[in-house]
């Protein structure tokens, strides 16, 4: 197929090489590192369980580029528990039972820590708006708006 | 510590808000290679020829595989759990659009991609039927002999039938219908169809084949992994001790990965390259492989003045689609309720299960339930309005009772229809006044109940491990694809052996060591599963008591179990295995009447309210509050049943008002989530659910399932909501703004164009 290249990026906070295909995707690129908190459903970047935070930014892996994060930095769900501590986000959701079949988690979770960074009181509204980009096909939808509120009470 | 009734989180919750939980989506092997498919394009042809010469010769690609290749490792390549109609990959015929024809190995999935395009296939196209009805008499033919598996008596008859498509019939007669509508005040007549749609699991299919020595390993997201063991052995004519299952969580199922689905391509595949080989099917791939049955259901109904049911017929035709898969099941398990849950004397049900050239048809969240109930709840609904009575009255009047017989004639039992109904109307609240608005936006509300048997008679073992240190694992091969099963269950165990839920360790399936489960399925692993695993602890303690008898402790010591290891042994060391095997007892429906005296272990029930806001102007259709109630006798964790209400509730209503698999000359025209679209945080409305005060005699602790419950009444209750807001009738589903739209404007009088 096509010719590999090296990039060159932080990830979760380390710096990392590696060689990658131009064809290949972000989720593909953080399986090579192990990291399967970031994963490919509907490949069409609907559905946000492919989310990774690159640059500050959250993407749909499934749909960026693994060659376009030379020189960046990016940030996944693996990132919260490093130290061995959940976040507070995590925290929320076991709390409140947001998930089912946790497929879609690391997701929300990711999204849940940028939405508090943005807006640290935010409406029910303001939730609904800025998960809207997740999908959940168990529907733990009412338990995962409890969730955000109780961690955004927390200070995340 | 009371265990049983807490409601805990989930005992795997960290692994999951942290990334790390165990899929088989996630699994790499050394020296693993990935299969992708190549699928049909037509929906019913004979196959001419296959060219996989150019795919072959893409550098990277390892094999290309036809289904004459699989021949070579599985001479009899047809699979299925009613019938074997299923040949791994096409063989003489396609019968489907997106049936697998070929597949091709490599070591990197884009090549193995990039080979499926170059794969070329000649078809002699052949008349297709995609109408579950037209099915019955048309020429298309889908399958040439029927070939039922064995394992059901009642498809035994159909062994060897040529030139049909009914893949099973079932009937029941109690009582004249035909007398009893002769008599009756009033006989109101609908029929209502619903549509295909499916699961969308978010972990799509997958499945890890790894050759051995003499024996293989799967590694699959299924729900049945007992099953997958003996089809892959039946298939491969190999002991079941050659076929080791391992089932990790499942990133969902809601009933589409039940019996095999990638299983016996992988296991082909494997042994044929002798290496791993990984098949990880595409969000659209699902689409070609098993959805929920589009039906057909006639429905009449013989009333008195007063509103009794006297007399109600059923003819239901069920699409199965293109292979059987448990679609007979659905029709003869699920087609003895349609009448629904009413008390009536004289009653018919007539079930088909047909083949057509679509998509395979199966279990989806209630197991053909849902359909029943849309058919049913709207026909009830009609038939109280033309009466003048209330709904509520309507049903109170008619709901089956405890101890009178529903049509199998099996007697009801904890069966909390009532408390369910009244629970409904208390909630709306049903006798309060309520503002139908005068403008363009007009608002209504509307109820539904429906009912499930179990599926019977099934069997589920459980293994209770407990340690010299007194800890405690339980093997057993229910799958927990996000209902909560290995957190109930621990429960249980904890529950009987006094310790804590949070320490049992609740081990994933690997057939090596678990032991037999029918299936994680139709909502029976709480009850079945549940008394196995019970049943397990129980023995652990009885044995944990026989080893401090021999130690010479004196009966109901109060000695921790790690003292009693040691007292025996002289150092920590030593097991307690107790086992648990549980089948329920079951009477099979008479072959020609359809009577049975015990023709389930419990009832499940399931109610719905729901108040809408329709916009006159656009049709579209708001769901503004959505009531799910239900009996699961005694929850084992409250929490977790709560959530499946609330979870099944929004799938069913995703269902109901938008989700659609559309056909066009056998094309399904949106097979992706961006044109078929699920509920999002936006199509939520408040929700209240409630499990009513009940009690399963015959469960473990009063417990019994509900992962389907809250899926009944959602598209009925809508529907009836509909028709109370702006008086217009919708008999097929989804209840779409253009649907609801054409109907408006046809009862104005100002039909939209097209069908003026
Ligand atoms: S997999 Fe990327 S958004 Fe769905
Ligand atoms: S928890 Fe299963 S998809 Fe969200």
């Amino acid at each position: 197929m096509s010719v590999a290249r090296t990039i060159h990026f932080t990830l979760n906070g380390r710096k990392v090489s590696t060689e990658i295909e131009p064809h290949h995707n972000l989720v593909e690129l953080l399986q090579r590192f192990d990291l399967f908190g970031a994963r490919e459903s509907c490949g069409q970047g609907l559905c946000g369980c492919c989310t990774a935070v690159v640059d500050g930014q959250p993407v749909s892996g499934c749909l960026y580029f693994a060659v376009m994060v030379d020189g960046k930095s990016v940030t996944t769900v693996e990132a919260f528990d490093a130290d061995g501590a959940l976040s507070k986000v995590q925290q929320a959701f076991i709390d409140h039972g947001a998930f089912q079949c946790g497929f879609c988690t690391p997701g929300f979770v990711l999204m849940t820590h940028q939405l508090l960074q943005d807006k640290p009181n935010p409406s029910d509204d303001d939730i609904r708006d800025y998960l809207s980009g997740n999908l959940c096909r168990c529907a733990a939808y009412p338990e995962i708006i409890a969730a955000v509120k109780a961690a955004a009470r927390a200070g995340r | 510590m009371a265990q049983v009734g807490r409601g805990i989180p989930r005992l795997e919750a960290r692994s999951k808000v942290t990334g790390r939980a165990e899929y088989t989506h996630n699994l790499r092997l050394p020296g693993m290679l990935y299969a992708k498919v190549f699928r049909s394009t037509v929906p019913h042809g004979r196959i001419v020829r296959i060219d996989t010469s150019a795919a072959a010769a893409l550098p990277g690609v390892e094999r290309v595989v036809t289904g004459e290749d699989i021949r070579k490792v599985i001479p009899e390549p047809y699979y299925g759990p009613a019938f074997h109609d299923q040949p791994i990959l096409a063989l003489d015929k396609v019968r489907h659009v997106g049936e697998p024809v070929a597949a091709v190995v490599a070591a990197d999935p884009h090549v193995a991609e990039q080979a499926v395009q170059l794969i070329e296939a000649e078809y002699e196209e052949l008349p297709a039927v995609y109408d579950e009805v037209e099915a019955m008499t048309s020429q298309a033919i889908v399958h040439e002999v029927l070939k039922p598996a064995g394992t059901f008596a009642d498809l035994k008859h159909l062994a060897g039938k040529t030139g049909t498509n009914v893949a099973l019939d079932f009937h029941l007669t109690r009582g004249d219908t035909d007398k009893a509508f002769a008599g009756a005040d009033h006989v109101f007549e609908h029929t209502f169809r619903s549509q295909q749609a499916l699961h969308l699991a978010f972990e799509p299919f997958v499945a890890v084949a790894e050759p051995g020595d003499g024996m293989v390993t799967v590694h699959t997201s299924n729900q049945t992994p007992s099953f997958v063991r003996m089809e892959i052995a039946r298939l491969l004519g190999w002991q079941e001790n050659q076929v080791r299952v391992k089932v990790p969580l499942l990133g969902g199922g809601f009933g589409a990965k039940v019996y095999v689905k990638l299983e016996p391509l992988v296991v082909a595949l494997a042994l044929i390259v002798r290496r791993p080989v990984k098949v990880a099917l595409t969000m659209e791939e699902q689409f070609y492989m098993i959805t929920k049955h589009p039906t057909t259901f006639r429905i009449k109904s013989g009333v008195t003045k007063d509103g009794k049911i006297t007399a109600r017929e059923c003819e239901v035709h069920w699409n199965g689609g293109a292979y059987a898969d448990i679609g007979p099941r659905v029709c003869q398990k699920s087609g003895f309720t349609a009448p629904g849950p009413y008390d009536i004397d004289h009653i018919k049900i007539d079930s088909y299960e047909l083949y057509t050239n679509r998509t395979p048809c199966g279990a989806l969240r209630g197991f053909g339930i849902p359909q029943l109930v849309w058919a049913y709840e709207c026909h009830t609904d009609i038939i109280a309005r033309e009466l003048g009575i209330d709904p509520v009255e309507m049903r109170r009047k008619n709901i089956l009772r405890e101890g009178r017989p529903q049509a199998t004639g099996t007697k009801m039992k904890d069966a909390a229809i009532e408390q369910v109904l009244d629970a409904l109307a208390e909630q709306m609240p049903w006798s309060k006044p309520f503002d139908r608005g005068t403008g363009v936006i007009r608002r209504g509300r509307g109820i539904a109940i429906g009912f499930k048997a179990s599926i019977s008679p099934t069997t589920s073992v459980a293994i209770v491990n407990v340690s010299a240190d007194g800890s405690a694992s339980l093997n057993m091969a229910t799958t927990d694809m996000g209902q909560g099963s290995d957190t109930i269950m621990a429960q249980i165990v904890a529950e009987v052996l006094d310790i804590q839920a949070e320490h049992v360790r609740v081990m994933h399936t690997d057939t090596d060591i678990t032991p037999y489960d029918m299936g994680t399925l139709g909502s029976r692993s709480t009850f079945h599963m549940g008394h196995a695993v019970r049943l397990a602890a129980e023995d652990a303690k009885a044995k944990l008591a026989a080893l401090a008898a021999e130690a010479g402790l004196p009966p109901g010591t109060n000695y921790p179990p790690s003292e009693i290891f040691v007292k025996r042994y002289g150092m920590r060391a030593g097991n307690v295995i107790g086992s648990g095997t549980y089948i329920p007892t079951y009477q099979s429906p008479d072959k020609t009447t359809g009577m049975s005296e015990n023709v389930t272990p419990f009832w499940m029930i399931g109610g719905t309210g729901a108040e809408i806001e329709v916009d006159t102007e656009t049709g579209k259709v708001r769901v503004t509050r959505l009531v799910n109630v239900a009996d699961c006798g005694t929850p084992i964790n409250p929490r977790i049943a709560t959530t499946q209400l609330s979870g099944g509730a929004t799938m069913a209503l995703g269902f109901t008002l938008f989700e659609d698999m559309v056909l066009d000359g056998g094309q399904v025209t949106n097979a992706s989530l961006a044109d078929y679209k699920i509920p999002g945080m936006h199509d939520i409305p408040p929700m209240y659910n409630e499990l009513v005060d009940a009690k399963q005699s015959n469960g473990p602790f009063g417990a019994k399932g509900l992962g389907e419950s809250a899926t009944f009444g959602v598209s009925p209750a809508i529907a009836n909501a509909l028709d109370d807001a702006v008086g217009i009738r919708l008999t097929d589903l989804p209840m779409t703004p253009e649907a609801v739209l054409r109907a408006l404007r046809a009862k104005e009088g100002r039909p939209l164009e097209d069908d003026a």
